[in-house]
């Protein structure tokens, strides 16, 4: 059944990404590989993998900004992104069989491999880019949250979170329910002011962004300078010009 | 986005299929086409050839074509779900009414009902075509009201001189078939170029600012992968813009000026030039329209391009 649950579900499992610490090193995109290559949506097929244009299957990416801000306060932010697992999932009401879905139980959104015909619909109604299409296997697969993991009894309990949260080694992943206001990611979401990717497209995406921090805009307690002014380039006397030479060779 | 031919072909092909369906019977429920059985074949066998083989042709683009059945079950939420109900639904009417156009002498009102009732499921199935599109909002190109207008229009068209080549073909001349043909093709032109100016001065809802909720210049340091990854190649499809202005003057010289000039001097021609002259400008106008509908893909831009470097979406 491709329509959304009828009420929506009280328990939202999702994730919250901390824009402020992540470091960019890929490792929650190489974990999630590792894990659902044996998972759920398993395999995650490369296509030419160790020929001259390797690509293949991810849930997981990780794109990094370069963010012009004011007054010369540029930045670089590393910018994971996964399936939102939204409220309302544009890829579920437009799957012409059935095999996208919603579950009522905690709002993951998933795929049934065996009544998937590839249509890569989904992944058209998608503005987060969350749908990967399987071309060995011609069905759409994308991120479980680790349905296989996160419920998983034979698990310790704290390893059950989803594969991205338990390597991310910079602690910028958190995973909960964000359905129940008091729970510990939605506390975080509040305090730091946690936001939705692309609100206008109406997706009512679960998972949450926490900004980069303000950065301090002033010269600071050191009293270092903002920004260091360029040295003149004639200015050192023939000395510190052999210096320069010698050094630059 | 990618235009991938197997979908150019499916909506071109089955568009005029479906325009043909209406106008054979609005013109015989008009009585400005007799139900002449070897007209009703040779339409019949083009409406259903061009229908058919534009449904078998999408279903090639699946991953499992032989669970393409599976797609007629969620009609409730999805237009690719209804898309696929009405276009077999309009296979009985349609089918009905052929064969008692051909092979019977059955001509009473309930024969023109079948008919209008073929008619409208046709119009019915182009627009689902249109609204699995339009449905989109991550594409602005497809997401607004000038889609459906536009498919129902270049149907119409396509259906209106495969109509005009057929009549002439057989002989048949009336004021009718050469105006609608006519007014159909100015119609799809101004469409078509109101769409067109829609696309060019409106922007998308999303930019690189509300995908990321980042502050500033945004601009894209390093993409997650070294190599292109499925949303590249499927949503990530640009053309530059010198060759897409080429390209609608194509479109537009093919399918909308031609197929008048065309129409218009087989007006004034003999029978059998003009029947000829009917045929070339489907002909033309086919070119035209597919290379309006590639067009119509490569054009459009995806909202998730903004994550990896687009400036507008």
């Amino acid at each position: 059944m491709t329509s959304l649950p009828e009420r929506q579900p009280e328990t939202k499992l999702g994730l919250v990404i901390d824009l402020d610490i992540c470091v960019g090193c890929h490792a929650c995109a190489v974990n999630c590989k590792e894990w659902n290559t044996g998972g759920h949506s398993a395999p995650l097929t490369d296509y030419d993998p160790y020929g001259a244009d390797p690509s293949g299957v991810w849930f997981n990416r990780i794109h990094s900004f370069e963010v012009a801000g004011e007054n010369g306060d540029n930045r670089t932010v590393h910018f994971p992104k996964s399936c939102l697992h939204c409220d309302d999932a544009p890829c579920v009401t437009v799957c012409p069989t059935g095999a996208s879905y919603k579950r009522e139980e905690d709002g993951i959104v998933l795929v049934n491999a065996d009544t998937c015909i590839g249509c890569k619909l989904c992944s058209w109604a998608c503005p987060y880019g969350a749908r990967e299409y399987d071309q060995d296997e011609g069905v759409m697969k994308k991120c479980t949250l680790c349905v296989d993991k996160i419920y998983n009894e034979n698990l310790d309990v704290e390893s059950r979170v989803p594969a991205c949260v338990s390597t991310c080694p910079a602690g910028a992943r958190h995973f909960g329910n964000l359905g129940d206001p008091s729970s510990d990611v939605s506390l975080l979401v509040a305090a730091r002011g946690g936001y939705d990717l692309m609100p206008e497209q109406g997706c009512k995406p679960t998972n949450k962004y926490l900004p980069p921090r303000p950065r301090k805009t002033g010269p600071g307690a050191t009293g270092a300078p903002h920004a260091l002014t360029p040295q003149v380039a004639d200015g050192g006397g023939a000395f510190l010009r052999w210096i320069d030479k010698v050094l630059s060779r | 986005m990618h235009p991938a031919f197997s979908v150019i072909f499916f909506t071109t092909a089955s568009g005029a299929g479906y325009g043909l369906v209406t106008l054979l019977s609005i013109m015989q429920a008009g009585r400005v086409l007799p139900a002449d059985p070897m007209l009703g074949l040779a339409g019949f066998i083009i409406a259903f050839a061009l229908i058919t083989a534009g449904l078998l042709s999408s279903t090639f683009h699946l991953g499992h074509p032989e669970r393409a059945w599976r797609a007629l079950s969620q009609w409730r939420s999805s237009w690719l779900s209804r898309e696929g109900v009405f276009s077999i639904a309009t296979y009985l009417p349609a089918g009905i009414y052929a064969i008692g156009w051909i092979f019977t002498d059955w001509r009473g009102g309930l024969f023109t009902l079948t008919g209008m009732i073929a008619a409208i499921l046709s119009m019915q199935t182009v627009y689902c075509t249109a609204m699995i599109y339009a449905s989109l909002k991550t594409i602005h190109a497809w997401s607004n009201r000038w889609v459906p207008i536009v498919y129902f229009s270049l149907s119409i068209m396509t259906g209106a001189l495969l109509l005009n080549a057929l009549a002439a073909a057989f002989g048949y001349f009336h004021a009718a078939f050469f105006w609608t043909a006519e007014i159909a093709i100015v119609v799809a032109a101004i469409v078509k170029m109101q769409y067109w100016r829609y696309i060019d001065t409106t922007p998308g809802p999303s930019t690189a600012e509300t995908a990321t909720g980042l502050k500033g210049k945004i601009s894209l340091l390093e993409s997650p992968h070294t190599q292109e990854n499925y949303l590249q190649k499927e949503m990530g499809y640009r053309i530059a813009r010198k060759h897409a202005a080429k390209l609608r003057q194509l479109a537009i010289a093919a399918g909308f000026v031609a197929p008048v000039l065309l129409t218009t001097l087989a007006n004034m021609s003999p029978p059998a030039t003009a029947a000829a002259l009917a045929v070339l400008a489907v002909l033309v106008a086919a070119i035209g329209v597919l290379i309006e509908r590639w067009l119509f893909f490569a054009e459009a831009k995806h909202a998730v391009t903004l994550y990896y470097g687009a400036t507008s979406a």
